[in-house]
């Protein structure tokens, strides 16, 4: 592979954006039949770059060569003329159009002809990524969506795809799949471009990396010559925490818990919650293990009090009942919720920094002056947050929807975890968010756990899971298992548990299932 | 019987035709995903011109065009405002309205009291011998027969075509449609340029052949009625087609109810279809995936490349 020539090559590609320079002098080149990463944090440049290459945007100076010749102008049509796929890490696909449509609009005039139908079910077969072309995109899981995206690419027999973070919402099993199609794309001689921040996955996938930080390149390595951890360093230029589990006290009483709630979706497409029960005790971190879809979305929503319970005594903080209160008055309990939506959910996205801080925090932080906005105090509320969880922004007075998502995300963190909750629930704490950012959000997380906070995470990445959690509970199909102690269980159990086979013996989770 | 019918039906036929071309023609521009609220001004606006020429020229083709390119140039106002410079949709409709009927009466202050011939009849060989409906469906002026063929074609474009497969994609993902590879800015403008000589030929119709001659604000809130027609038709040509006419009808036969002394208010008869539009409106937005399926997501957003 070493004598190949290049297929594609980056040189001194600058690109700037008022205020920050998103990508300076970036030099970058891939061989055919190359699976290579894209490495760096949030905000390292790697998206932009790689919309540069597909022509979404343009370069301020530099060139690209393909095959050994300078293309002079690209857009996404030229790309996918040279052969350049794309599968975009906020998906590029309509929701009120059929799969077939989605993947119409996304080739060449020529290609989408009365065949187009039998093309897609003859590619999804032969890379086995099952897809009906008459079914419509919003009632599609998104692994599902995924495969719309790579059929899209694959249907052209692309010489180079690009994926930005195309792991971040699949579930254990969609991506080996994927990387099963992946492998034997490189091996056809088929070029890869693959940005994530999973770095086992990396080193599991590719041949090798390039690292980016702060608009540059850093460094190159041999994925497979690297652990996770040298890797995260290299990306981050420090050293990377390492969380730290202190024997805790947890008190004897449950502090939060919810008894046998019962919910039916309103969503369409929604899961049931049925029997819930929940005990957690300070001092402990319940993790709560799932595969989405499996009623997450309506449990984080119980939870919260976006929806409320039938029962005033279902849901309960230190013995006081609370399951009729609303998000506003459950937060005034002492309770604190970061949502897997960022913008829109977590945060109002056109709103500035400062005024998303007050929205959350202007009970538990006194952010109010006889009825009127205390804008110093927020200001001053907002900086702190920035400061303490290291958010890289230029001051508080920019929108959220400025923020890269791991930044919001830390932002978001940061300002619940300042209001000091008495429980927290958290929901996919560091999905997309950098390695560096990720080790500090779990890190803080344990901290307010060490103060005596309950902490609930909703996630279905069990690494962080099992990283840090005391207690496991698995979501399957709306209902919840008896929690165990982390010690007593394994990766595999969960995870089998997680796509709903239940044990025949008693013996998968613990002895007492 | 029909002595006394196909009259009537031919005015149904006459007081709906502005509002299937205005509603159809605003039916491809918020499928593009842009929100124009100054359809009454286009029309007027095309009303106007196409008068002014026709009394002028003394030729109905050329009325006709100067109509359609009235409304056009109006349209292309609000495109360069709101895809250009990123004005405010909704803000920029209203202004175009009043801008509409303002320019309009400037324009036709010269031709109040003229009048104009009125567009030629013509009949479709053969089929318009069939008794009772030989006149009634084969015996139009053009603007009658293209209203139609419009609606058809956009019904065509819209589900048959690359073309309307790319203008649905830009109103319902306007980001998305960016990201593989299409031109936000020149889909819209051509949806908007598109459905103001809709609006234009609207207005002509009105000035041409419905009452043929100038009045001030002659539009009388019709622009306003394609609007809510197409939220009634839910984005679809030919339900929009069949709506206008649904109005069209109610408007014409509230006048000869009141005619045989039938006792219903008539500014409640007016008012059934704006009633009809919200009764409409509940029952859509009560399926909220039906709704999701039908409106265009992106409906009324600003577009930059940037985001």
């Amino acid at each position: 592979m070493a004598d190949k020539k290049p297929i594609l090559e980056l040189l001194e590609i600058c690109k700037g954006y008022p205020g920050v320079i998103a990508n300076n002098r970036v030099n970058l080149e891939i061989k055919p039949g190359q699976i290579h990463a894209l490495l760096g944090e949030n905000g390292a440049g790697k998206s932009t770059l790689v919309k540069i290459i597909y022509g979404v945007q343009r370069c301020d100076t530099g060139k690209i060569k393909w095959k050994g010749s300078e293309i002079s102008q690209i857009t996404p049509q030229i790309a996918r003329k040279l052969g350049i796929g794309m599968v975009f890490q906020h998906f590029s696909l309509f929701d009120a159009m059929t799969v077939e449509e989605n993947i119409a609009l996304g080739i060449p005039a020529t290609l989408a002809n009365e065949n187009l139908k039998q093309n897609i079910i003859d590619i999804s077969e032969k890379y086995g990524l099952p897809l009906d072309p008459y079914r419509y995109v919003h009632t599609l899981s998104v692994g599902e969506r995924q495969r719309i995206e790579v059929v899209r690419c694959l249907i052209q027999n692309p010489k180079l795809l690009i994926m930005d973070e195309p792991t971040s919402v699949l579930t254990p099993q969609e991506v080996d799949k994927l990387f099963k199609t992946l492998r034997r794309l490189s091996a056809q001689g088929v070029a890869i471009l693959y940005i994530s921040h999973k770095l086992q996955e990396i080193i599991d996938l590719c041949h090798v990396a390039t690292i980016m930080r702060a608009g540059e390149v850093v460094d190159t390595c041999i994925p497979s010559e690297e652990s996770p951890r040298s890797m995260a360093e290299m990306m981050m230029g420090t050293n990377l925490i390492v969380t730290k589990k202190n024997e805790r006290l947890v008190s004897e009483k449950p502090y939060f818990s919810v008894i046998n709630l019962n919910h039916q979706a309103t969503m369409e497409h929604g899961t049931d919650l049925k029997n819930i029960t929940i005990k957690a005790h300070k001092g402990e971190i319940l993790g709560i293990a799932g595969i989405a879809g499996n009623g997450q979305i309506e449990l984080m929503e119980v939870l919260s009090g976006e929806i409320t319970a039938s029962d005033d005594s279902l849901v309960s903080i230190d013995q006081v009942s609370v399951g009729n209160l609303g998000p506003r008055k459950r937060r005034e309990k002492g309770l604190g919720f970061v949502p897997e939506e960022r913008l829109g959910h977590g945060a109002v996205p056109e709103m500035l920094l400062w005024e998303n801080a007050f929205l959350s925090g202007y009970q538990s932080m006194k952010l109010m002056l006889n009825g009127f906005m205390n804008v110093t105090k927020s200001r001053e509320y907002a900086e702190k947050i920035i400061s303490r969880f290291n958010v890289k922004t230029p001051n508080v007075n920019v929108t959220a929807n400025s923020l890269s998502g791991g930044n919001l995300q830390k932002f978001i963190f940061g300002r619940e975890i300042l209001q000091d909750p008495k429980v927290l629930i958290v929901f996919q704490p560091t999905w997309g968010v950098d390695a560096g950012s990720a080790a500090y959000i779990r890190q803080s997380l344990m901290d307010i756990a060490d103060r005596g906070a309950v902490v609930v995470v909703i996630s279905q990445d069990l690494e962080e899971l099992f990283e840090i959690s005391d207690k496991i509970s698995v979501i399957c199909e709306g209902e919840l298992t008896k929690p165990e102690i982390v010690e007593n269980i394994t990766v595999e159990n969960v995870g089998l548990l997680m796509s709903g086979i239940k044990p025949s013996g008693n013996d998968i989770l613990g002895t007492q299932l | 019987m029909s002595e006394l019918f196909v009259p009537v039906l031919l005015t149904i036929i006459t007081a709906s035709t502005p509002l299937v071309f205005a509603a159809a023609g605003e039916v491809v521009v918020e499928k593009s995903g842009v929100l124009n609220l100054g359809v009454e001004g286009m029309m007027i606006v095309g009303a106007v011109i196409a008068f002014a020429v026709g009394v002028k020229t003394e030729s109905a083709a050329l009325a006709i065009i100067s109509g359609a390119a009235g409304g056009m140039l109006t349209a292309f106002i609000f495109g360069f405002l709101t895809l250009r410079l990123l004005a405010n949709q909704v803000a920029t409709g209203l202004a175009l309205t009043i801008f509409g009927l303002g320019l309009s009466a400037l324009i036709g202050h010269g031709f109040v009291g003229k009048t104009f011939s009125g567009l030629p009849k013509i009949g479709v060989p053969f089929l318009e011998q069939i008794p009772v409906l030989g006149p009634l469906l084969f015996v139009h002026d053009i603007l009658v027969y293209l209203s139609v063929i419009a609606v058809f074609l956009i019904t065509y474009v819209f589900n048959k075509t690359r073309l309307g497969l790319i203008i649905r994609a830009v109103g319902e993902n306007h980001h998305a449609a960016h990201s593989i590879g299409y031109s936000i800015v020149w889909v819209r403008m051509g949806c908007i340029l598109f459905g103001g000589s809709m609006a234009g030929l609207g207005g002509a119709y009105l000035s041409l052949a419905y009452t043929p001659l100038w009045v001030e604000g002659m539009t009388a809130g019709r622009g306003w009625i394609a609007l809510a027609l197409v939220v009634f038709a839910s984005w679809r040509a030919w339900r929009a087609f069949f709506g206008a006419y649904l109005f069209g009808g109610i408007t014409i036969i509230q006048l000869h109810a009141q005619g045989f002394g039938v006792d219903i208010a008539s500014q409640f008869l007016s008012m059934l279809p704006y009633l009809a539009t919200i009764v409409v409106l509940v029952l859509i937005s009560n399926n909220s995936s039906r709704m999701m399926l039908n409106a265009p997501a992106d409906l009324g957003k600003s577009f930059h490349a940037s985001d």
